[in-house]
């Protein structure tokens, strides 16, 4: 509604509109995530409701190491943390420091990704491969899903790396560790998820 | 049968044997037809050395004008494949009586049916929904670009690819014999062994990627890039619609897609989500899809209430009435749509309670969208309303559209659905919806929104004699479709032994030819409208007399949009301008930031369109090979920090002045 | 300029009330009291929509054409965008509408649920206390319908006959794909669904010979999976009955596997005879020999499965019916089933159970597993003590490949 008192000169504004440069990366990231998590939320509903369908063969108790699954745990717990650590000397500056929290990252996150292949490969080889029943299908879909999130972060783990190693921290760089950042501790969070749900309550 | 039997899988090219072309003298005329065409097209290409053209200036453009006509123009490409279907099983259900197998088997016409319904709504109401969205939503909310521009041209290459997928399915293999949704245990391994529905995945998969992104994309756009003073009660109501549609794509679309996931995993690697056999629940995949399919419902008409409120404020001259309203209605309906899936299936046998439930939250959902209606009658209500070809077309969704919403809430009542479901009453109902609502809006959008894109009017007659055709056309097609639901007959039905139908489904084949010729008119007045477009020029920019800020730029826009950037006071931004005496910005110009154009898009896309195919044909060192340059180049492409770049000031003087002095001549 | 798009109204109506006395439509004129009562409360809708509907479409054309541009007498306000009177008006009327329509729903919704006995046989006749009902057990085949009368012991392909004025309890199921089964003039649809039960009840108040379908798309023979639905009276339908068992062909479990095997446009065809445990073993996905059976299963994996044993106790499909070409998934193993550990006496105990038929209560069941099928209480506890105990002793190691 116009009102008398606006001057024409207040409808346009002659010098560019600052739009803070990043601002709608960080946004961005945060819905994609919001997306990603859906998918997730769909192997979570379709675990939850194919859990019990063993078809007549093994179910979680006769399947599932927790003490290697709780070192796995561990494994991409203290990533998560070191992978805090690189963002505290990226905030200071500290371009050496980052890298070499970086690198740890990279360690456990592949360390992580060992553990789950050898469990996988494990149960194939025992004859509970993703076709015996619908619990391991949807096991195998869930765990697995996260398992390729995890080995995508990793690759981009290490170009962020490559790139920070040649550019520095310029403010681009820093906004994708940042992204890369929020991605990784979201792997977290649906990990806790997958732990709790498939793993703990399943040998409990 | 064109499936050939016991296919044998070579390393070289997979199951892709000389079987795989389909002998059907239907799909050789038509690829005759296609590659005469796409040769022609090539040699024109080449003689007017446009190659270059299209490359440097559409094909790697991150500027979200180019990019939304590009969508409208692939969904109309493959709106004339998908109404193609659509005649040749409206002549085949017209046929098949008295003993006669019509001129389809059921392989063919199994195929017809399902990519009809795919192709309409995956690429055809999609691009167009986001094809409009991409082409306006910067300009209403006074933005130079959306957030992302370099994922924008991304995305509308993936929806691309995915068309590509689906067209390639007619000339090598077949296309799923499903229907559009693919259910299983009929889209499983042991029912559909062959391509079909590989194709429906992989095609659906790669524009899915498109579409979330596109969703991001624009949600964030208006989240960030919204013009100062612009708050969300003050953003114009087309943006509203979008923002809530892009919501609904953000948190559907991924959906989809573990869904499709899961169907895949069950024809490639044999696990049992869908199965019958070792605890799988084909049930699942079919609250999963529908869990996903309701929203995209919603998806697709959202955006065009948007279009329809912008024309009738603009053609009543008159502001929107109920603007407020408006928008709780649009929320209201965004987060209803997550809460009904389960209508379309009431005859699974969920219960009463769980049926009634379903109906009753399907029900309120008229309510928003019944104010929706109202909304607009008041709008129209003490105003001065000029019969331009969008306010036809509104008017005809306003009629069309309350029949298909009654008849959509009858089919909410589970008893009565138990009568209706899958009939040609249900057939007859969305079409109702979505030609009433997404088509006539798409029409009335490209009607309204042509001269800003292009700078000149769209021809009135031939846009008149499409508009006939398609109406009436449309009420002779599928007013007979209701009879036939209510006379108790299914849809996907090939062959029928009653003869008292007969006289119905000619009456709808006339229907559909009336359409056709609505269709071609629709084409005729594009082309006469670009033969003459000197004699309809837009010189002011605002032809209609607009109320909202893309009519505040030249027609067609500079490729910045806006010289200055607009000041939001209250709604109808650019009427209060107008008003205020202030249309046009004034003031010394700067240099622009703008985004870079960049090829990236096309060829991420074009690998990922060659790795579905090469996983539709088992071709595995293709789709590895596929698959790691995708990622390879992906990375590369992260490389790359010089992305943008500054209009010089100078050219923006002279584009401004430029516009001036048209503007001056036009008045 | 003046071009107003009536047409579209005219048209609908005219065309409507023409094609409404030139047809029969049987949705409209049913000859049973479910669809008769599904009808009313169609028509009732539209009556309570239209209501609405009528003003709106009326007001539309009124208004486009009362404030034309050119039509300079009426009124212009160019401001006008706000009415709380009209505001409560467009918002509550359409919201009064949806609540007569919603508590309609309700109440019409569970009266008329597929799985709920008839109260009543016709407006003008009571259901009897002792009213026994007809059963009828249908199996969807691609493509074709398989009725079995338990009662009677007789089995049909593609036809049915029922007595009118008797309610008939239809139990359904489907051998590979989903399918729906219609007979538009007796009752609503219902799915059927493989290794799944569904339930419905209808009536038949005419004699007469009417049209039944499948409404759900279920692969290439789909549109020839038409069948005749007879309704005749008590006497028509014995009649009807002592001459399927006059034949001499008996449906067994051989027979059934090889009559689901995919055929198109099948005539009706009659048994004479019909194994009492095939439907259950159609619903269970047993029919072939040494399958596990749904039942069996699922009260194995709420004990938590067989353990690693288990694991091993498959076997090859060697005579899947969907089987057409490499039905190997291109990335996994050869499909396989489990293999029943039940003794012949358990399966007998099981199906014994299974038969009993009790009406099914389905409230309190997951929408997301629909398992219609009876929990197998008995059975349950039956496995719990014995097999599942043996099988574990003894590693099923007999049952392993």
């Amino acid at each position: 509604m116009s009102t008398p008192s606006t001057q024409p000169a207040a409808y346009w504004e002659v010098e560019p509109h600052h739009h803070e440069d990043g601002a709608s990366t960080n946004i961005g990231f945060w819905v994609y995530l919001m997306s990603d998590c859906l998918m997730f939320a769909v192997l979570f509903a379709t675990f939850g409701v194919l859990h019990g369908s063993y078809a007549a063969g093994p179910g979680p108790k006769e399947l599932f190491d927790l003490e290697l699954v709780a070192l796995n745990t561990a494994f991409l717990l203290f990533s998560s943390i070191t992978y805090g650590f690189a963002m505290l000397c990226m905030a200071r500056d500290d371009q050496r420091g980052t890298l070499r929290w970086l690198g740890i990252t990279l360690v456990f996150g592949l360390l992580f990704l060992a553990v789950e292949l050898y469990e996988f490969h494990h149960l194939i080889h025992l004859g509970a491969g993703p076709q015996r029943s619908a619990f391991l299908s949807s096991f195998f879909a869930l765990v697995g899903t996260h398992g390729l999130h995890v080995a995508f972060g990793s690759i981009w783990l290490v170009t962020l790396m490559v790139q920070v190693n040649r550019k520095g921290l310029i403010p681009a760089n820093k906004r994708r560790l940042s992204c890369l950042s929020l991605f990784w501790h979201f792997l977290d969070v649906i990990w806790i998820g997958v732990f709790t749900l498939v793993y703990l309550m399943g040998m409990i | 049968m064109a499936v050939p039997a016991n296919v044998e899988t070579t390393f070289l090219f997979g199951r892709l044997t000389l079987d795989a072309i389909p002998k059907d003298p239907i799909v050789w005329a038509t690829f005759v037809v296609v590659a005469i065409g796409g040769a022609a097209l090539v040699w024109a290409l080449t003689k007017y050395r446009l190659w270059g053209y299209l490359w440097h200036e559409w094909f790697t453009s991150v500027d979200h004008k180019k990019i939304g006509i590009m969508y409208m123009i692939l969904g109309l490409i493959m709106f004339v494949r998908g109404f193609a279907d659509a005649i040749m099983m409206r002549l085949q259900q017209a046929l098949a009586f008295g003993g006669s197998e019509g001129y389809l088997n059921a392989h063919h016409y199994d195929q017809i049916f399902t990519a009809h319904g795919v192709i309409m709504i995956f690429f055809v109401a999609m691009p167009f929904v986001t094809g409009i969205m991409n082409y306006l939503v910067p300009l209403q909310i006074g933005a130079r670009d959306v957030s992302f521009p370099f994922l924008n041209n991304f995305s509308f290459w993936m929806t691309a690819g995915g068309a590509i997928i689906v067209m390639a399915s007619l000339f090598l293999g077949e296309f799923a014999q499903t229907g559009w949704l693919a259910f299983p245990p009929l889209s499983g391994l042991h029912k559909s062994p062959y391509v079909g529905v590989d194709y429906y995945i992989w095609g659906l998969q790669v524009a899915g990627v498109g579409t979330t992104l596109s969703g991001i994309n624009l949600l964030v756009t208006i989240l960030k890039m919204r013009a100062p003073g612009m708050t969300m009660m003050k953003m114009p109501i087309f943006t509203w619609t979008s923002f809530c549609t892009n919501i609904l794509i953000v948190a559907s679309f991924p959906v989809l897609t573990a869904t499709l996931v899961l169907l895949t995993l069950d024809r490639y690697v044999g696990t049992n989500f869908f199965t019958n056999d070792l605890g799988g629940n084909p049930m699942m995949y079919i609250n999963l899809i529908w869990i996903w399919g309701h929203p995209e419902v919603y998806i697709l008409i959202l955006p065009l209430f948007g279009v329809f409120s912008e024309v009738t404020s603009t053609f009543s001259g008159k502001r929107l009435f109920g603007y407020t309203s408006m928008v709780y209605a649009t929320v209201c309906i965004t987060v209803l749509s997550y809460l009904v899936w389960l209508h379309h299936f009431f005859t699974m046998g969920s219960g009463a309670s769980v049926n009634s439930f379903f109906g009753i939250t399907t029900m309120i959902i008229s309510i928003p969208t019944g104010a929706k209606i109202f909304n607009w009658l008041f709008t129209m209500y003490q105003g001065r309303v000029r019969f331009e070809l969008p306010m036809m077309w509104t008017i005809a969704f306003m009629l069309t559209f309350t029949v298909g919403g009654m008849t959509g809430v009858l089919l909410a009542v589970p008893p009565a659905d138990f009568v209706l479901h899958n009939s040609l009453f249900l057939i007859a109902h969305f079409h109702n919806v979505i030609i009433g609502g997404v088509l006539f809006g798409s029409f009335a959008a490209i009607n309204f929104w042509w001269p800003k894109a292009f700078g000149f009017q769209l021809n009135q007659f031939w846009g008149k004699v499409s508009f006939w055709f398609w109406v009436v056309g449309f009420w002779v097609a599928f007013m007979p479709l209701y009879v036939l639901g209510l006379m108790g007959v299914t849809r996907r039905m090939r062959v029928f032994d009653d003869p008292s139908l007969q006289i119905w489904f000619i009456i709808a084949g006339i229907g559909a030819v009336m359409i056709a010729i609505g269709i071609a008119a629709m084409f005729v007045q594009f082309g006469v409208s670009i033969w003459k477009r000197n004699e309809n020029r837009d010189l002011t920019g605002d032809p209609w007399n607009g109320r909202t800020l893309e009519w505040a730029t030249s027609s067609p826009p500079a490729h910045y949009n806006f010289a200055f950037t607009p000041v939001v006071h209250g709604l109808d931004a650019y009427a209060d301008m107008k008003d205020a005496g202030a249309a046009r910005g004034q003031g010394k110009y700067l240099p622009i930031h703008m985004p870079r154009y960049t090829g990236s898009g096309v060829i991420l896309a074009g690998l990922s369109t060659v790795c579905g195919m090469a996983l539709i044909w088992y071709v595995w060192w293709l789709a590895a090979l596929s698959f790691i340059a995708l990622v390879g180049y992906a990375i590369y492409h992260t490389f790359n920090y010089d992305r943008d770049y500054y209009v010089p000031a100078e050219e923006v003087r002279l584009t401004e002045e430029a516009h001036a002095r048209q503007m001056a001549q036009g008045a | 300029m003046r071009n107003m798009p009536k047409m579209p109204t005219a048209i609908a109506l005219a065309s409507s009330f023409l094609f409404l006395g030139a047809c029969k439509p049987v949705v409209l004129a049913p000859a049973g009291d479910i669809a008769e009562r599904q009808k009313d409360l169609l028509i009732a809708s539209t009556g309570l929509m239209l209501i609405i509907i009528i003003p709106v479409m009326a007001l539309t054309v009124w208004f486009a054409w009362k404030y034309r541009a050119s039509n300079r007498d009426a009124t212009y306000d160019p401001n006008w965008d706000h009415s709380t009177k009209f505001e409560l008006v467009i918002w509550s009327a359409p919201l009064l509408i949806i609540i007569c329509l919603g508590a309609l729903t309700w109440v019409g919704t569970h009266l008329l649920d597929p799985y709920r006995p008839l109260d009543r046989l016709s407006e003008s006749q009571d259901i009897a206390e002792d009213h026994e009902p007809l059963k009828v057990e249908v199996v969807a085949l691609d493509w074709k319908w398989l009725f079995i009368y338990p009662e009677q012991g007789i089995a049909t392909v593609n036809e049915l006959a029922v007595p009118i004025n008797r309610e008939v309890e239809f139990s359904l199921t489907a051998s590979s794909v989903m399918n729906a089964f219609y007979i538009p003039a007796m009752a609503g649809m219902i799915y059927a669904m493989p290794g799944m039960e569904t339930k419905l009840h209808g009536v038949f108040n005419n004699e007469g010979e009417y049209q039944g379908l499948a409404s759900h798309y279920s692969g290439a023979g789909f549109s020839g999976m038409r069948f005749k639905a007879h309704a005749t009276d008590e006497a028509g339908f014995e009649e009807w009955v002592q001459k399927a068992r006059d034949g001499d062909t008996a449906l067994t479990r051989e027979e059934y596997l090889q009559l689901e095997t995919p055929s198109e446009n099948v005539p009706p065809r009659r048994y004479a005879r019909v194994d009492p445990e095939l439907f259950d073993r159609a619903v269970n996905m047993c029919v072939e020999e040494n399958k596990m059976c749904m039942a069996e299963m699922m009260a194995i994996d709420d004990q938590g499965g067989l353990g690693r044993e288990g694991m091993l106790n498959i076997q090859p499909v060697t005579d899947d019916k969907h089987a057409r070409r490499g039905t190997k998934p291109v990335l996994g193993h050869t499909p396989f089933n489990v293999v029943s550990i039940c003794n012949p006496a358990e399966a007998a105990a099981m199906f014994a159970d299974l038969g009993t038929d009790e009406p099914v209560e389905r409230r309190g069941r997951e929408i997301m597993q629909s398992r219609a099928l009876p929990i197998p209480t008995t059975l349950f506890q039956r496995l719990q003590d014995t097999t599942i105990r043996d099988a574990r002793a003894s590693g099923a190691s007999e049952q392993k490949l």
